[in-house]
């Protein structure tokens, strides 16, 4: 009997040890993760937190080259932020050609697509993620969080470059949606905590606003040109932004602004950069020494690794052939994947000698062309033809300027020049030209300083300017640097039958298109599950 | 022995006797299946009060004139009776499977099914699947209606997809709560193991009790949504030792190939549609199926012990499993040893049950790839290339680099790489139900679990192998640590009120659980660059909950039950924490009304009705255990973003950090259940069964959807939102079609229809039409968020969003032409619309039992109707555009040259034609016993026998295969044909 007594005891002492003992574990943070309650304690998450709205500029998730991805339910590789912006604004345009058929692919070549088309889903969940991670960022360190955090001086030192170093990054990322779709897009800011609710929709006007009032904004807390670290925002990179804006003013809000635009080029042009002395420099893997770029998207081929935009314009530009004629020439060894050619509008950009475009070019620019079995037209349909219809064109490499290879041979160390000094010389000479003030002489430098570098000489240059020569010289000088479906937005030529290209709307030799693809839809799936979103005119 | 007797002799002299012409009969009762005596038997004359009871070894003696009828009965068995002719009459009782009395589970207790009042079927160990089986849930497929399970593929112990009734959830786990001898499963899948379950031996399996309708499961609350599996492992009884040793040896072969161009007919194609490219065709002539695919052997060998030893029962075994896969290199090597102790102290008043399972498995994985890779690859190219790195042949460029977009020579995938895994897991558990002295009404009940598992892996991918030429070879590692804790403890009153012919039993616990898992991957490239890339998860999670159950029986014909239970989720906050699970049931016992009770024909007949409310807490998104806390993403090596450079102008990096979406206001997925239930059993249960009728409702799915852009962190979010439904009907007929002394004939159907509409996805309601595409549902084409798949409002869960195909004149497909469904003269989007569903409507089981003398036969059927498969295979391989997708040339499906699709538009790749009626009827396995008693002495029986699996599947589906979880059907590892030939052994 007395061991019956024993084993009640243990119950009961059990009993209590279960209802008073483990409760707390319900309550208890898991502190294996991190989440806000315990990863701002280490103050190095801040500057970790603004990186990722860097990295989502490349990037396609936490791992790399893929893995823990940013987005579901997209292939990761192809998610990239730039790698599609870039993609929306030179596979419907006339320069190149990509022939593989990804979904959507073949309405976005032909300028047929719809608003079920992939590309608009992914760019656009892409852009929103990249505004919606800012917002969080600017929530977390907002000075009355920071208090309630108690952090050290020093960060409170830094925090207000690093909050307008995302503000910049959320007015870029908006002001992509105003070249896409025209800014008809959900707005949302730091008031708007993450939910699952219907954001407003704003307008091309009033997005117009916001990313100019941001920019100026924030234009005196960056840091000043030359003295931020390399990769970062500073006051060059919204100089150049608001000079973009500007300059497409007319296109996004149909008011003309080119003397805001000669404004801030002015501000560029005297902020001590120079142009790049050998124009082929300007991408290789060791880029980043160069002074011509204002901001760049950094890549490197240990650290940096993604599929994004460099991944797919150096090795997509490759094949075995390209390689093989010259196999130390471009610091990969992948083999290529043979997707990139140049389609005749852009070739017929150069001059040639003989007017023979198999023949060499003076102008630099022209010498990245493979021409070996290739043809200088596109026959067949572009989706599935050949890589050799169509010249190669390798402008970018994974060599550095000592032609030594990049560090590994897949994945590149170039990074992407978004802006560089040659854009905002172009940029000037074109506000000029539409009436934005300025001088011509200025102009006809800032052109000509493009002319002798690419010509060796001053046997390229010009001694007068215009609009016509202004797009060639950017489809020249900028050539896939992904500028080349908003400048022809900008010069009327993108869509009606002014201007055509090979396979322009379906058709061989090309046809007119109508106006409103002008921008492109708002993505189904968004508009199926925010009743406060109306479509784009037109789809 | 000695008291036992004398008690038995005490008994006697009570029985007043009634002295005429009587003689002692004497006689030995026993169990006809395990011919072991049965102690405490009742031995009566029938039409009076005078019996007795069988002693210890089953002996019995009683006083009966010649002409008395003796009617033996026992607990659980048929009563026999038998006229007196002489004075020795030794009897066998048989096992009554349809027993009114038998113990049904419940969860948290038992009942008998004469009181049960919820939706439970229970599946004795005679009534499983026999066979080859390594995974103990393939013991119950097609055994009960309303479960389907579907397994993942032929590799050997693979996992399985169960389903009860439908599954009640959208995105989050559909896969029912398994609870092994009391301890709850945890049933997320572990890295290196092949299956939640492959800890267990099917051999030491028992008996599965899977619980149906929310009145039996909400005693389980928050996982209980998706149905309850209990299972039951065989326990230790007293007596004398007994063993059983069996073993088998199967040989497992390819059923049927996927029909591609031979080499021939792939060269004639290149010349005639590719005739730019014939000068990259080879010389050989290759099937690579062939080259993937061997037959496979397989040893599985057991020893048990059991019976009492210093009077506790108990039970000991030992089982290995040697089992290699049809895909070369594919193998499972499995080693488990189970003990249960069942003492019981203190006059019996405290019992106590102690399991414990443990097992080591080594896993060898193929490269599943090598299947899809071996349909496509050039069939003119050789295998073997001595010149090139492995030996194997694969596409290289003249400077030695793998050309960039080709297809990987299947065999190298299987031969070159090394990808395995060792798993050592233990489950045990300490049950202590004590009945208190003083106060005998009152059970008191302990439980204590542990779930502990370890894996470790390597995954190595040399640099012989053409996909890691460049990266010079991938080495990983991974390993996993899990550790999850139960405690339970309830207390059960009992009473009876005989005034008022009632019955009553309440029940109150606390329960408390903790799971533990972390699991840890790292890799590096041969080439060192990005360095170690490591990866260490932990999920960690705490449920604790109260119970309770009052079951009131009035007059042994109205049964009335109650549970309720209150859960608290470390996964969710604030108010969300704790839920609230009801249910209730009523039950009536027709049969035993008086204008029934004493039918012929129907021998039992009970109604049931239940209501309930279950959850489903599932929600774990990668590492996010507290969803509804902001969480943070690191970032892992080569994800990092260069700000600034050092002194000497190398690049400083800085990793990220990602704020991942989250929802405040997660809470769990809440599923009501309204269940009527008939219970029937005709001329003496000759012929018995149920039939079920079932709305099940989930409110509040967890799933993840594309949320409005712009409202949190990411494009999609795990959240609450959206409703569907599920409703079916249930049969289960079992039959004793003969019933003799040497020959007995059981015949067991069952039949399930479910019927599945997904009532609202978004947070509006006017996206009516509007669905969310199913990830991983697109085959072709590398971007994009949509598939072949979709969730539609209105429609089934995972319905096909097709194009309707157009035919010519012959019934020929016109590839890429499909029908302008809203006539508005453009093919978009649009034009597809909702057809068909991936699971099936309708399941059919047929199960047959035959004893004939000392054989045994049984064979297992059932059958699948309403699902359609995405034939992903045809998709992809019956498309010509997959020839020169590449730089290599690939094979194409034989149907490809009649079909000829031949381009990745989405005209094609979304065509109905696609969408194929998969219904199937499949003979699962036939199975032939002999035994032969008395091998070495009188208690011993040796059963040789020999099973057949995988025998026959009809058919419409052109694929391999029907059977496919979800409906995909893409690389697919096929399901072997199985001969087995065994013994088993008992003495």
């Amino acid at each position: 009997m007395r061991s019956k007594h024993h084993f009640m005891i243990i119950l009961a002492f059990l009993s209590i040890l279960v209802f008073y003992g483990c409760t707390d574990d319900l309550d208890a943070i898991d502190t294996n993760n991190l989440n806000s309650e315990n990863v701002f304690e280490d103050e190095e998450s801040y500057i970790q937190f603004l990186a990722k709205l860097y990295a989502g500029l490349d990037q396609t998730g936490q791992q790399a080259p893929i893995g823990q991805p940013d987005l579901i339910g997209f292939t990761e590789g192809s998610s990239s932020y730039i790698r599609l912006w870039w993609a929306l604004n030179e596979f419907p345009a006339d320069e190149l050609k990509w022939r593989f058929n990804d979904p959507g692919l073949r309405a976005i070549v032909f300028q047929s697509w719809t608003s079920g088309n992939d590309f608009f889903s992914v760019i656009y969940s892409r852009i929103f993620f990249q505004i919606s991670q800012t917002n969080e960022f600017l929530r977390q360190t907002a000075p009355e969080v920071l208090d309630g955090r108690g952090v050290s001086e020093n960060l409170r030192s830094q925090i207000d470059i690093y909050r307008a170093e995302a503000r910049f990054l959320r007015a870029m990322a908006y002001y992509h949606t105003l070249e896409l779709f025209g800014g008809n897009v959900p707005f949302v800011t730091e008031e708007d905590s993450p939910g699952a609710f219907f954001p407003e929709q704003t307008t091309g006007a009033q997005l117009f606003a916001y990313v100019e009032s941001e920019l100026l904004e924030i234009e005196g807390q960056l840091v000043a040109v030359g003295q931020h670290e390399y990769g970062r925002v500073d006051k060059g990179a919204a100089w150049t932004l608001l000079a973009k804006l500007y300059l497409n003013a007319e296109v996004f809000i149909g008011e003309g602004r080119y003397g805001d635009c000669i404004t801030y080029c002015n501000e560029v042009l005297n902020a001590g950069y120079v142009l790049e002395p050998q124009y082929a420099d300007l991408f290789k893997a060791d880029n980043n020494r160069s002074n011509e770029i204002i901001f760049p998207v950094t890549f490197d081929g240990v650290n940096s690794r993604s599929f994004g935009v460099m991944y797919s314009l150096i090795n997509g530009t490759l094949d075995s052939n390209i390689i093989q004629s010259d196999p130390e020439a471009f610091g990969t060894n992948t083999g290529g994947f043979a997707a990139l050619t140049a389609k005749e509008t852009f070739v017929d950009l150069f001059e040639f000698m003989g007017d023979d475009p198999f023949n060499d070019s003076p102008d630099v620019r022209a010498s990245f062309f493979f021409k070996d079995g290739h043809s200088v037209d596109i026959p067949s349909e572009p989706i599935g033809s050949s890589f050799q219809e169509g010249f190669g064109y390798t402008k970018f490499r994974n060599i550095k300027r000592d032609g030594t290879p990049g560090q590994s041979s897949d994945f590149p160390d170039v990074d992407f020049p978004l802006f560089r000094l040659a854009d905002v010389h172009l940029m000037y000479a074109e506000a000029f030209l539409r009436g934005g003030g300025g001088s011509e002489s200025e102009a006809l430098d800032l052109i000509n300083d493009l002319r002798e570098r690419a010509y060796g000489d001053t046997s390229g240059n010009v001694a007068t300017l215009d609009l016509d020569f202004i797009i060639d010289e950017r489809g020249r000088e900028l050539g896939w640097e992904g500028h080349r479906r908003m400048d022809l937005v900008r010069f009327g030529r993108f869509t009606g039958g002014d201007y055509l290209w090979d396979w322009k709307g379906g058709a061989q030799n090309g046809t007119s298109i109508s106006g409103h693809l002008r921008i492109f839809p708002l993505p189904s799936s968004d508009i199926s599950v925010n009743p406060n979103l109306t479509q784009n005119p037109g789809y | 022995m000695g008291p036992m007797k004398w008690v038995l002799g005490a008994i006697c002299l009570c029985v007043p006797m009634f002295v005429m012409a009587q003689n002692t009969i004497t006689g030995v009762v026993k169990d006809k299946a395990f011919d072991e005596p049965l102690p405490g038997a009742s031995v009566v004359i029938k039409g009076t009060a005078t019996g007795t009871t069988t002693d210890f070894d089953g002996n019995y003696e009683i006083q009966a004139a010649l002409g008395d009828i003796l009617l033996f009965s026992y607990v659980g068995f048929k009563s026999i009776e038998i006229e007196v002719d002489g004075t020795a009459i030794d009897v066998a009782l048989e096992e009554d499977t349809a027993q009114l009395d038998e113990v049904v589970l419940i969860g948290y207790g038992s009942t008998t099914k004469k009181d049960a009042t919820g939706a439970v079927i229970g599946v004795t160990e005679e009534e499983l699947n026999k066979g080859f089986i390594a995974s103990p849930q393939d013991l119950l497929i097609g055994k009960a209606a309303g479960v389907n399970i579907t397994t993942s593929g032929g590799a050997p112990g693979s996992g399985s997809e169960i389903r009860i009734r439908g599954g009640a959830s959208l995105d989050a786990s559909n896969a029912p709560l398994i609870i092994i001898d009391d301890v709850p499963l945890d049933n997320s899948n572990n890295p290196g193991s092949r299956n939640v379950f492959d800890f267990i031996n099917p051999a030491d399996i028992s008996s599965f009790t899977v619980l149906k309708d929310a009145s039996a499961t909400a005693i389980y609350g928050s996982r209980a949504s998706n149905g309850v599996i209990i299972i039951t492992t065989k326990k230790g009884v007293s007596g004398d030792l007994k063993f059983n040793f069996g073993t088998s040896a199967s040989v497992s072969s390819v059923k049927e190939d996927l029909d591609v161009l031979s080499a021939g007919q792939f060269r004639d194609i290149i010349q005639q549609r590719y005739p730019n490219r014939v000068s990259e065709l080879g010389n050989a002539s290759t099937d690579w199926q062939d080259e993937i695919f061997k037959s496979a052997v397989g040893t599985d060998t057991n020893f048990s012990v059991r019976g009492g030893i210093w009077g506790i029962p108990f039970r000991a075994s030992v089982g290995h499993t040697e089992q290699d896969g049809i895909l070369r290199t594919e193998a499972l090597q499995r080693t488990t040893a189970s003990v249960n102790l069942s003492p019981k102290l203190f006059d019996d008043k405290l019992r106590i049950q102690i399991n414990a399972r443990g097992s080591y498995s080594e896993n060898n994985f193929a490269d599943t790839n090598a299947i899809f890779n071996a349909i496509q690859f050039d069939p003119t190219r050789p295998v073997f290339d001595a010149a090139l790195p492995g030996g194997f042949f694969d596409y290289y460029e003249p400077n030695g680099t793998p050309t960039a977009n080709t297809v990987a020579n299947p065999l190298a995938l299987l031969l070159l790489r090394e990808n395995r895994s060792n798993v050592r897991r233990l489950v045990a558990n300490a049950k202590f139900d004590y009945q208190f002295h003083f106060f005998p009404d009152i059970t008191a009940t302990l439980n204590l679990g542990i779930d502990k598992s370890n894996a470790d892996g390597v995954d190595n991918q040399p640099e012989t192998l053409s996909t890691q030429r460049i990266t010079q070879g991938l080495f990983s590692n991974y390993g996993q640590d899990e550790e999850n804790k139960l405690l339970d403890f309830y207390l059960k009153y009992t009473k009876e009120l005989e005034k008022w012919n009632t019955r009553f039993d309440l029940t109150a616990g606390y329960s408390y659980q903790n799971f533990f898992d972390n699991q840890f991957t790292s890799s590096v490239r041969g080439d060192g660059i990005g360095g170690t890339t490591i990866d260490d998860i932990i999920l960690e999670s705490n449920l604790q909950s109260y119970f309770g159950r009052a079951n009131l029986i009035l007059a042994d014909k109205y049964l009335f039950t109650f549970t309720y239970r209150r859960d608290g989720s470390s996964r969710f906050g604030g108010d969300n924490r704790w839920g609230n699970f009801p249910a209730a049931a009523f039950a009536w016992n027709v049969s035993d009304e008086n204008f029934l009770k004493d039918s012929k024909s129907i021998s039992n007949l009970k109604l049931r009705l239940g209501w309930g409310v279950t959850g489903q807490q599932d929600v774990i998104q990668g590492n996010d255990t507290q969803p509804y806390l902001p969480q943070f993403a690191p970032s892992l090596n080569g994800a990092s973003v260069q700000f600034g450079q050092d002194a000497n102008g190398n690049p400083i990096f800085v990793s990220s950090l990602r704020a991942q979406p989250f929802d405040a206001n997660i809470k769990w997925e809440e599923t009501t259940t309204y269940n009527i239930g008939l219970d029937f059993g005709l001329f003496d249960n000759v012929l018995s069964g149920a039939v079920e009728l079932y709305y099940r409702e989930t409110e509040d799915l967890l799933s993840t959807v594309n949320i409005p852009i712009g409202s949190n962190l990411s494009n999609r979010l795990p959240t609450n939102i959206g409703s569907l439904t599920n409703q079916g009907v249930e049969v289960t007929l079992n039959a004793k079609i003969l019933d003799r002394e040497d020959l007995t004939w059981d015949l067991g159907f069952n039949y399930a229809y479910n019927e599945n509409t997904v009532d609202q996805l978004f947070l509006t309601d006017n996206a009516g039409g509007a669905g969310i595409p199913v990830a991983g549902t697109l085959l072709v084409g590398f971007g994009g968020d949509d598939g072949a798949q979709y969730h539609i409002i209105d429609e089934p869960t995972r319905s096909y969003l097709v194009y309707v195909q157009a035919y010519n004149s012959d019934g020929l497909p016109i590839p890429g032409t499909v029908v302008d469904l809203n006539g508005d003269g453009f093919i978009n989007s649009l034009d597809r619309r909702p057809f068909q569903q991936a699971a099936p409507l309708v399941n059919l089981g047929l199960n047959s039992r035959v004893n004939w003398k000392n054989w045994d036969m049984s064979f297992s059927m059932r059958a699948s109707l309403g699902n359609y498969n995405y034939n992903g295979i045809e998709v992809q391989n019956g498309t010509f555009a997959n020839v020169d997708i590449g730089q290599d040339l690939r094979n194409v499906t034989s149907a490809t040259v009649i079909n000829g699709f031949d381009d990745y538009i989405d005209e094609v790749t979304f065509s109905d034609f696609f969408v194929q009626d998969a219904s199937f009827l499949r003979l699962d396995n036939i199975n032939l016993g002999y035994t032969f008693g008395n091998v070495f002495n009188d208690s011993s029986r040796l059963r040789v026998f020999s099973t057949l699996q995988n025998v026959l599947v009809v058919t419409d589906y052109e694929g391999l295969d029907p059977e496919v979880p979800n409906g995909i059907d893409r690389n697919i590892f096929p399901r072997p044909f199985i001969t087995q030939l065994g013994l088993s052994l008992d003495f």
